[in-house]
């Protein structure tokens, strides 16, 4: 098992270096540094000088892979690719076009990103549960069909509707909240509430109705008439033997998100002027900011295969069959 | 007049006939019509479908594009107008042209902002001006304005009552001569059959009161532009449409080879397109499709020599964002399909095949095609409304459609920044919650019933 | 003797009103088992589950009553219904495997039942699980409290949950097909456990079951289900002596066994009925061919016979007996008609082949999968699926290869069709070598040999017509000139495994089981193959189906001069259709030589104790003894990674000596047909010699 951990753990290496290659393919092949320059500068007052000044501050007036006018290892040391790519598995990102560090800006921002998210999951989580295990347990009644009547109607519902709509509720009417900022500390909690009720009520119709075909799926099987056959009752058939094996599907899904927790969420925070990760990435795309962009997508890759071993972990965990052989 | 094809146009029309032909083969076989006639049996799936063709309709429409040739011609050369206009257009004419001068709330007749007037007595008075179209028609607005608006919608909607009746006997006369029934009346007895009437006549009856109210009034309001909302949201619909169908399209290929490939064959092919798929996937799909719409962006703006007409930039932005969402969310089902591949290699009649010596080309498109349709054709459906709902975020968020190309994205976009005026200005957003909420909403009712009855694992005894 | 559980007019439907068990009353004495014996689909399974109701969603209990101990369950509120749930009544199941909770450990799981029926918690219920797994046979107590289902072989997951049910002292016990997922040697094993419990406690057995073997081994009273309803009910020996219906006749005449090797098996035409699709009259009416007009009309009743035996039949309906008809005694029947096939018998016997042709040679094939572990994927190992098997069939002969699951028979029959890459040996077919030939090269082979699947359902493609199932090996072998010509093969076909022409254009799921097999043996017959690898071709079929195929392969062997490759796990079909038997233990083969020689006179104590495992019912239908002496075996078969040293067979073997453990036996020639791999053999031929 150990030996398994370890070979996933070595499979990260390859694919971050695929991420990587594709990242630089699509922020430095498709488009010439020059192109981009262009771009910032704006198209008209664009000269030939002001281009080289630009790609200069940025450090893109490097060769792409290979400097044939370089000595030695700075051949491959000495380019684009090096300086703007191999540096990211450092973490090592540069600077953002403001001139700020990349990497101390994406520290100080993981902080506020992962107060709403955190929450959000964990009260979601136990939240879409609870509900679906209602239905299943009411499945084939009138209450079930309202469940799920109720899910697929939420989940038809878009994300950016229940934002504003909650904001436009809840910061207006009634005055509950402040709509939008944030401070650090225990106040931080009445900016916190708003996003994180919103983020969970978002969530039930699609989470709500996954989950309730896995426990659907999970309480036809054999061993679940074995428990009924024992005298157990429904309640205990469901929490006893069912939610166990139901949580190896779930955890699959579950798990592999919560290390991009840190990475907050777009829309949220961009609505409710969070100063976290999502918000910095929203901002970064509209400044054109690719030197941010590519930290984050850099970032996000990483996250999310930290988040690939931990599944094969959580499995050991919840899976006999998995842990002893 | 002179027609254009955009690409989206063209893949559109590619996909219709693509449908066409497929419904017109299924027709044949019993065993491929089997699981469609579970779905004709499902009063939600009938009525979800019937909604679901009502947008189809107008987002076909909207896709017969043409440009107007203008009246002066140069050098006895016709000269066409930059604008591209669609048949859909041509039928809203009336929504399209009626433009106020800024926002006005739906039914008004006053402009939503004050301005300065003359009186007829030469006074200033700062008041609500009257809106050049909505409600131009009436004298004493205190007096006739309810009554005129009651009176039109009933009318309409009796109109379209009649209509509607008028197309039920259609239907129903064709449907006997073709089955040669000759019963006089037709008993309807199958709740299917029973729904769909009753939604057709309710539908028919709402649109006819609309129809005549838009006729005078904005029935959504306009937006800041003047621009009647209703027409607006119309026009979102083959957005929507597009992104939904198109980038389904584009997955599949990559899906369905890469995924039955890396099943079939296992060994190193599979090594390398799970790891193709990983690198994919483990980029957050938001950021990808961030970073390559950004450079899609910078591409178009660098060769504006590319473009006839600005109609034909948001156009290749449009699909161009088609492509990359679906260049991103192939993986998925890429993975699906490597699992049933995986599965049914084992089976017995793979190796009665094998055991024949037929190649393994042969074996894929013979045994192993036909036999993961059924999870294609789940998947298409179930990502559709999904797509429909990304565009919006992804409008929202800057990385969507051309801001020129009217989605319900940008119509949110819009609206939002409204939010905070006072009275507030609710009703684009309340056209765009209402559209995506009816399209998404029949679409995911309707896939649910074709996932009821393609999934195999279900028994579909009765 | 008192009766602890009595059903009344029990009548269980789907919601839409379909009845799946129509009126059916059976009383259980105490200490007694009870069989209720049915092919599938008949409804024994869910008259079980309405005993416990535990009916699935959609279906329903439509009215009846059951008593147990003189207290009606079916009105009982919910709440007391779990009490008698694993208390006074418990249930196993057919599929091991899947019914024990995968993430649970084996005690907790039967502590579960102690605490809810017995009251006993911590240590005192640890103590008592233990006792329960010793009482069922398992060694290692402790440390099977703490293993995880996974960790257990299918014989000891069925050792579990007995347990499990013993847990609650049940009086009734309900065990749907226990044995049926099984290998015959294990089978044995639980049949005979659930005896001695039964000895030990007294306490009554429902067992529900299609086995006619496993009714003879351990059954009080049998009732037979067809359709629903009981057709018949007698003491064990009594029906098993004189079958009254016409269903349960044809179910012992469709057994397969060596006496019958000659002729054809009376195999009941047509299959089960669909559920609902049954008319007002007789149920069997359809595949009787003793009914009349008013077995179609007019639904029997239920008739006590003079020897108390109770029956469905109108052939019992005391007006009917006394006037127009003899109930025909199958026994006689039966007999006559077997003398009438007598003669034929010698035609399934030819003389001697010499080694020269020989149709399909295999020397020493070995088939052996790779194991990897590690951090870098190393191979640390092999599976030995196939190790070092050599066998030969002449034209026209029929070898089977006998075995239990896991001993690698089928990799066997895929190895020859090189569907897997056979590690080392050669498999000549017809002359020529086909291990490691190229694709192109092996194609030309190919139509020499094809293979039938287990399973019928999987086995054809459910998305093609009959038609183009069939013409798929005809299209790629190029065996016809044109497409008239292989549309009119296709019909040919068709005859030949009895189907209708018009089937051509139809699909798969519009066939029951026995007839997709039938398609599936057009298939392979049509690019006129000289040798069929049959693998289990009749174990996912019902009995009366069984004989069908079985028939339609005796035939076809007769007819085109066919070799069958027969690879099954059943004795009595194997002694029915075969002429020589190879007996395969851990991908090896123990024993070789005439089904004569090894089914009458088994020498290899593998041999023995497969062949002694199974009661041999033969076609009048009483139980012969096999004069064999019973072998039972310790254990279950190890795994093929890592075989024991020496024999492979010496741990469960009851002859055991030093020399087993050491080398594996060569072979010793018993006579010119006849191998054994055993020591044994060495010792007494030493001794003779």
């Amino acid at each position: 098992m150990i030996a398994y951990l370890i070979r996933r753990i070595l499979y990260a290496f390859p694919v971050l270096i695929g991420v990587n290659l594709l990242t630089f393919f699509l922020f430095f092949v498709v488009n010439t540094p020059d192109d981009m320059a262009r771009m910032q500068l704006g198209m008209k007052r664009v000269t030939p000088e002001a281009i080289e000044k630009w790609k200069q501050q940025q450090g893109y007036d490097k060769p792409l892979m290979l400097n044939t006018q370089a000595a030695g290892m700075s051949k491959i040391s000495d380019t684009v690719f090096f300086e703007k790519s191999v540096r990211m598995f450092v973490f090592d990102f540069g600077y953002a076009n403001d001139g700020r560090n990349i990497a101390r800006e994406i520290q100080t921002r993981m902080l506020p990103s992962l107060a709403i998210a955190l929450p959000t999951f964990v009260v979601g989580l136990l939240l879409y549960i609870t509900f679906a295990l209602f239905m299943t347990l009411f499945r084939g009644t009138a209450l079930d069909t309202l469940g799920v009547a109720l899910c697929v109607f939420l989940m038809s519902v878009s994300g950016l509707f229940y934002i504003i709509g909650g904001q436009f509720l809840a910061g207006k009417l009634w005055h509950w909240v402040p709509i939008s900022g944030y401070v650090g500390g225990a106040d931080s909690i009445k900016f916190i509430l708003l996003p994180v009720l919103i983020g969970v009520v978002s969530g039930i119709g699609a989470s709500g109705r996954w989950y309730r075909t896995i426990f659907l799926e999970e309480i036809n099987k054999d061993y679940v008439r074995t428990a009924r056959a024992k005298g157990l009752s429904e309640l205990r058939v469901l929490f006893g033997h069912v939610l166990k094996n139901a949580m190896i599907p779930i955890l699959t899904g579950v798990v592999v998100v919560i290390p991009l927790l840190f990475m907050g969420s777009l829309l949220t925070e961009s609505f409710f002027g969070i100063p976290g990760l999502g918000s910095y990435t929203i901002d970064a795309i509209n400044a054109q900011d690719f030197g941010v962009v590519r930290a984050m997508v850099f970032l996000g890759s990483v996250l999310y295969i930290v988040g690939l071993v931990l599944t094969d972990i959580s499995y050991t965990l919840v899976d006999p069959r998995v842990r002893l052989q | 007049m002179m027609p254009v094809v955009l690409w989206t146009d063209a893949m559109i029309f590619l996909l219709l006939a693509t449908i066409l032909a497929g419904a017109w083969h299924i027709r044949k076989w019993p065993h491929l019509m089997l699981p469609w006639q579970r779905v004709a049996t499902s009063s939600m799936g009938m009525v979800s479908l019937l909604i679901l063709s009502l947008f189809i309709m107008v987002g076909l429409l909207d896709s017969l594009h043409y440009r107007i040739a203008l009246p002066d011609k140069n050098n006895g050369q016709t000269v066409y107008s930059a604008e591209v206009v669609s048949a859909f257009d041509a039928l809203a004419s009336g929504l399209k042209n009626r433009t106020e001068k800024t926002y006005s709330a739906p039914m008004a007749v006053y402009l939503y902002a004050k301005e300065s007037m003359e009186t007829p007595g030469g006074e200033i008075l700062r008041d609500h001006p009257r809106l050049r179209f909505g409600g131009a028609h009436l004298q004493n607005i205190e007096r006739d304005w309810l009554g005129d608006v009651v009176q039109k919608a009933v009318y309409g909607a009796l109109a379209g009552l009649l209509l509607g009746v008028l197309l039920i006997a259609a239907v129903w006369i064709l449907f006997l001569r073709q089955r040669g029934d000759h019963l006089p009346l037709p008993k309807i007895t199958d709740s299917p059959r029973k729904a769909l009437l009753i939604t057709t006549l309710l539908l028919a009856t709402f649109f006819g009161a609309v129809a005549n109210l838009a006729a005078s009034y904005h029935v959504l309001g306009t937006d800041k532009v003047g621009q009647d909302v209703l027409y607006l949201a119309l026009k979102s619909i083959r957005t929507g449409l597009v992104i939904g169908t198109i980038t389904t399209l584009v997955t599949l290929p990559f899906a369905l080879l890469l995924g039955v490939a890396a099943g079939y064959f296992r060994g190193w092919v599979d090594d390398i397109i799970q790891y193709i798929y990983t690198v994919l996937s483990s980029i957050p799909s938001v950021l990808l499709i961030a970073a390559a719409v950004l450079m899609m962006q910078v591409t178009i703006e660098m060769h504006p020599e590319w473009f006839e007409t600005s109609a034909a930039r948001a156009d290749v932005r449009l699909l161009s964002l088609c492509l990359i969402l679906g260049l991103t969310s192939w993986t998925g089902l890429c993975r699906l399909l490597r699992g049933e591949t995986l599965k049914l290699r084992e089976l017995e009649y793979i190796q009665a095949a094998q055991s024949f010596g037929v190649s393994s080309p042969r074996i894929i498109t013979q045994h192993i095609m036909p036999n993961v349709m059924h999870i294609v054709l789940i998947a298409m459906v179930m990502d559709f409304s999904g797509l429909v709902l990304a565009e919006a975020v992804l409008s929202y968020v800057g990385v969507g459609v051309d801001p020129s190309t009217m989605s319900f994205g940008t119509l949110i976009n819009a609206a939002r920044l409204e939010m905070g005026r006072e009275p507030i200005v609710w009703w684009t957003l309340a056209a765009a919650f209402g559209f995506m909420l009816v399209l998404v909403l029949a679409a995911n009712l309707f896939a649910d019933v074709v996932r009821d009855a393609f999934d195999p694992r279900l028994s579909h005894k009765n | 003797m008192n009766n602890l559980l009595s059903v009344q007019a029990l009548v269980t439907a789907l919601n839409s009103g379909t009845a799946i068990v129509d009126d059916i009353s059976f009383d259980i004495a105490e200490g007694e088992t009870f069989a209720l014996l049915g092919e599938s689909g008949c409804g024994k399974s869910m008259t079980a589950l309405s005993l416990m109701r535990l009916l699935p969603d959609g279906v329903h209990l439509k009215q009846g009553e059951v008593h147990l101990a003189n207290e009606n369950i079916l009105t009982l509120p919910e709440r007391d219904m779990r009490r008698i749930r694993g208390g006074r009544m418990a249930m196993i199941f057919q599929e091991p495997g899947l019914s024990l909770n995968p993430v649970m450990t084996v005690g907790t799981q039967i502590a579960e039942a102690l605490a809810l029926h017995q009251d006993m918690h911590g240590a005192m219920a640890e103590a008592r699980c233990a006792e329960l797994l010793e009482q069922v046979g398992l060694s290692d107590v402790q440390r099977r409290l703490r293993a995880y289902p996974f960790q257990l072989s299918g014989g000891m997951k069925q050792r579990v949950m007995i347990a499990m049910a013993l847990a609650g002292q049940p009086k009734l016990l309900i065990a749907d097909e226990p044995t049926t997922a099984l290998d015959v040697t294990i089978q044995a094993q639980v049949l005979q456990l659930l005896r001695n419990t039964q000895q030990q406690s007294g306490m009554s057995i429902l067992l529900i079951t299609h086995d006619l073997g496993v009714v003879a081994q351990i059954a009080h009273q049998v009732a037979v289900m067809y359709a629903g309803q009981i057709v018949e009910q007698a003491p064990r020996a009594q029906l098993f002596a004189h079958p009254a219906h016409p269903y349960t006749q044809k179910l012992f005449a469709a057994l397969p066994h060596a006496s019958s090797a000659g002729h054809a098996l009376a195999a009941i035409s047509g299959s089960v009925p669909a559920l609902g699709s049954t008319g007002v009259g007789c149920r069997f009416a359809p595949r009787c061919d003793q009914a009349w007009a008013r077995c179609h009309a007019e639904m029997p009743g239920w008739t006590i016979l003079p020897n108390k035996q109770g029956v469905r039949c109108h052939l019992y309906d005391t007006n009917e007996v006394s006037t127009t008809r003899q109930p025909p005694g199958i026994s006689a029947s039966q007999a006559e008609q077997g003398s009438s096939h007598k003669g034929t018998m010698s035609d399934g016997v030819h003389p001697q082949h010499s080694s020269t042709n020989y149709l399909l040679q295999v020397e020493n094939l070995r088939v052996h999968f790779p194991i990897y572990k590690g951090i870098l994927q190393r191979t640390v190992g092999y599976v030995k699926a196939v190790d070092g098997v050599s066998l030969a069939i002449a034209a026209g002969r029929t070898l089977a290869l006998v075995g239990e699951s896991g001993c690698g028979k089928t990799t066997v029959g895929k190895a020859l069709l090189q569907l897997v890459q056979p590690t080392a040996g050669s498999v000549r077919f017809a002359g020529n070598d086909l291990v490691g030939l190229g694709a192109q090269q092996l194609r030309v082979q190919r139509a020499g040999m094809q293979m039938i699947f287990q399973d019928p359902y999987a086995s054809l493609n459910p998305k093609m017509r009959v038609a183009e199932i069939l013409q798929e090996g005809m299209d790629v072998l190029s065996i016809g000139k044109n497409s008239t010509e292989r549309q009119q093969r296709i019909d040919e076909l068709l005859d030949q495994v009895g189907l209708a022409q018009t089937s051509k254009w139809r699909y798969p799921h519009e066939f029951s089981g026995g007839q997709r097999q039938r398609i599936a043996i057009a298939r392979a017959l049509a690019v006129n193959p000289s040798l069929l690898i049959c693998d289990e071709p009749t174990s996912a079929l019902d009995v009366s189906v069984q004989a069908q195929i079985l028939n339609l392969l005796k035939t076809l062997q007769q007819e085109l001069g066919l070799s069958y490759l027969f690879i099954s796990h059943n004795l009595a079909v194997v002694e029915y259709l075969a002429h020589e038997v190879c007996v395969m233990y851990l991908g090896r083969i123990v024993e070789r030589g005439t089904v004569a020689e090894v089914m009458r006179a088994p020498r290899h104590p593998y041999t023995r104790a497969l062949i002694s495992a199974v009661p041999h019912i033969d076609g009048s239908g009483t139980l012969s003894p096999c004069g064999i002496e019973t072998v039972r075996l310790e254990g279950e078969m190890p795994s093929p990674t890592n075989p024991p040293q020496g024999c492979y067979f010496h741990p469960r073997c009851p002859h055991a000596m030093n020399v087993c453990r050491a080398d594996y036996p060569e072979a010793t020639h018993v006579s010119d047909t006849r191998q054994v791999h055993c020591y044994l053999e060495t010792t007494e031929k030493a001794k003779q010699g």
